[in-house]
């Protein structure tokens, strides 16, 4: 199983606490799984074309995932389930 | 009648504010969605329980809430605002041609025919509508398609369909604002479309003779008399005696040409009620007195309230959609500030008192009176 780590406001509106954990081994195949199990995030954090929101990144092993190819293989310690994958609201503002 | 519920859409969450009728003592519910944008919440005329919310914010988008008990408990309903057809393009800021894109609802306006329906307004603008209570929306396309709409163009606040006005007894004619576009008209439920706004002067931005190009800020009617629309402009009070064939300034002697609400006394049909604010830039009262006019004539002649209102050091803006209207028999006046008051006027607004001083931005407000 793969960890997720969602931000707070994306926690509260899938009324869920702590990580969550789906199947799946690239940031695609992770956030589909995520949408599925919470149909109120489709939409959050990627477009209907699976386009990234513009202010929503991915890390992962102190690694900015947000430009990767989501089709890529997630890091060996996402997959193993030692580490999460932290989906993350970008800091903006001034 | 036993009492109200105020409906407060702020920057950083939804308000539920009660009381009885007295209207003298409140119970302050909330923040519900704290942190996210409630651009608006308004709860169906059939089913007072029933209530939609519009969530959204720069990070994670769109979500729209409904509340089936009086907005206690809350559950994520429809949010796709897909557009119906190819969205072609509108007007930039500088007049360059610019591509629909969804960004946020507006406004919601619950039918008052059947609980199911209500519709939606929207940036880019658009007006949607749901027969399953939010469940799934459509678009109705006759708005966007009926020919004006590439020379609509973005208000400040983005181009946003913000106002929407259902016939009190014909479900086929309903009424929208647009910023900056202007009054669009159907008489046959969507399908066509026209838009009303002849007699509009904003000092040749646009022309006077332009059909569209309007900033239009608010419009409000009254069901007893609903050929009859006021409206807050960007420049100027108008109002129509022939459902927005044509407006007249009725402005009168109003200390500001500017403002952004409108609304009508719940039993006295010219009774209107606008809240000054300086134009354009500065966006506050004159004067720094916060003050609600008051014409008993449909306009022209208005009268300052200011009973309980702040009347030095005041710098706060009301919005379009922040001001609303009980229909207890003393009629009760609401609006909310972008700085977090929300007042009410239990007594038509000779009087009034701040229900809550320190809310976040104050976007929307809404009431119901409740049986």
């Amino acid at each position: 199983m793969t960890r997720v780590v969602l931000p707070y406001h994306l926690k509260n509106l899938a009324k869920v606490e702590g990580e969550v954990q789906v199947e799946g081994s690239t940031v695609a195949e992770v956030l589909g799984a995520v949408e599925a199990l919470h149909p109120v995030l489709r939409g959050t954090m990627r477009d209907s074309a699976g386009k990234r929101r513009a202010f929503v990144r991915f890390f992962a092993c102190e690694e900015d995932l947000s430009h990767v190819d989501a089709s890529e293989p997630l890091p060996a310690k996402v997959l193993d389930g030692s580490e999460p994958l932290l989906v993350v609201g970008a800091m903006a503002g001034g | 009648m036993t009492g109200v519920r105020v409906l407060v859409g702020t920057r950083k969450g939804a308000f539920v504010l009660t009381s009885d009728a007295g209207r003298k003592s409140w119970t302050v519910d909330g923040p519900h969605f704290g942190g996210w944008e409630i651009y608006h919440l308004k709860g169906s005329p059939l089913d007072p329980d029933r209530i939609w919310a519009s969530q959204s914010g720069g990070w994670f988008g769109q979500q729209v809430q409904r509340s089936d008990d009086g907005g206690k408990s809350w559950n994520p309903v429809g949010k796709d605002f897909s557009y119906a057809s190819v969205p072609t393009t509108h007007q930039w800021y500088d007049g360059t041609p610019h591509p629909w894109e969804f960004a946020r609802v507006w406004h919601f306006e619950p039918s008052h025919f059947d609980r199911d329906t209500v519709f939606a307004g929207v940036e880019d603008a658009a007006l949607f509508k749901s027969t399953d209570a939010g469940d799934s929306w459509t678009e109705v396309k006759g708005l966007r398609e009926h020919g004006s709409g590439s020379q609509w163009q973005p208000g400040a606040g983005g181009m946003c369909l913000h106002t929407i006005l259902l016939h009190p007894t014909d479900e086929q004619r309903i009424y929208t604002a647009i910023s900056a576009a202007g009054v669009f008209a159907t008489d046959d439920g969507g399908e066509s479309w026209e838009p009303r706004n002849k007699g509009l002067k904003s000092g040749e931005i646009p022309s006077e003779a332009a059909e569209v190009g309007h900033c239009v800020h608010n419009l409000a009617m009254h069901p007893s008399a609903p050929d009859t629309l006021y409206m807050q402009k960007h420049w100027d009070v108008m109002r129509s005696d022939d459902a927005g064939g044509s407006w007249t300034e009725v402005s009168g002697n109003l200390p500001s040409d500017f403002g952004f609400p409108i609304d009508v006394h719940a039993h006295e049909p010219e009774t209107i009620y606008v809240v000054p604010i300086l134009s354009d830039s500065t966006h506050y009262p004159p004067d720094g007195k916060l003050r609600v006019y008051r014409s008993r004539s449909g306009g022209n002649e208005w009268e300052p309230l200011t009973k309980g209102l702040p009347q030095d050091h005041c710098y706060v803006n009301v919005l379009r959609d922040a001001m609303a209207i009980d229909s207890l028999d003393d009629c009760g006046i609401y609006f909310g500030t972008t700085g977090g008051q929300v007042y009410c006027s239990p007594d038509g607004g000779d009087s009034w008192d701040a229900i809550v001083r320190d809310l976040p931005a104050v976007l929307s407000v809404e009431v119901q009176t409740l049986p």
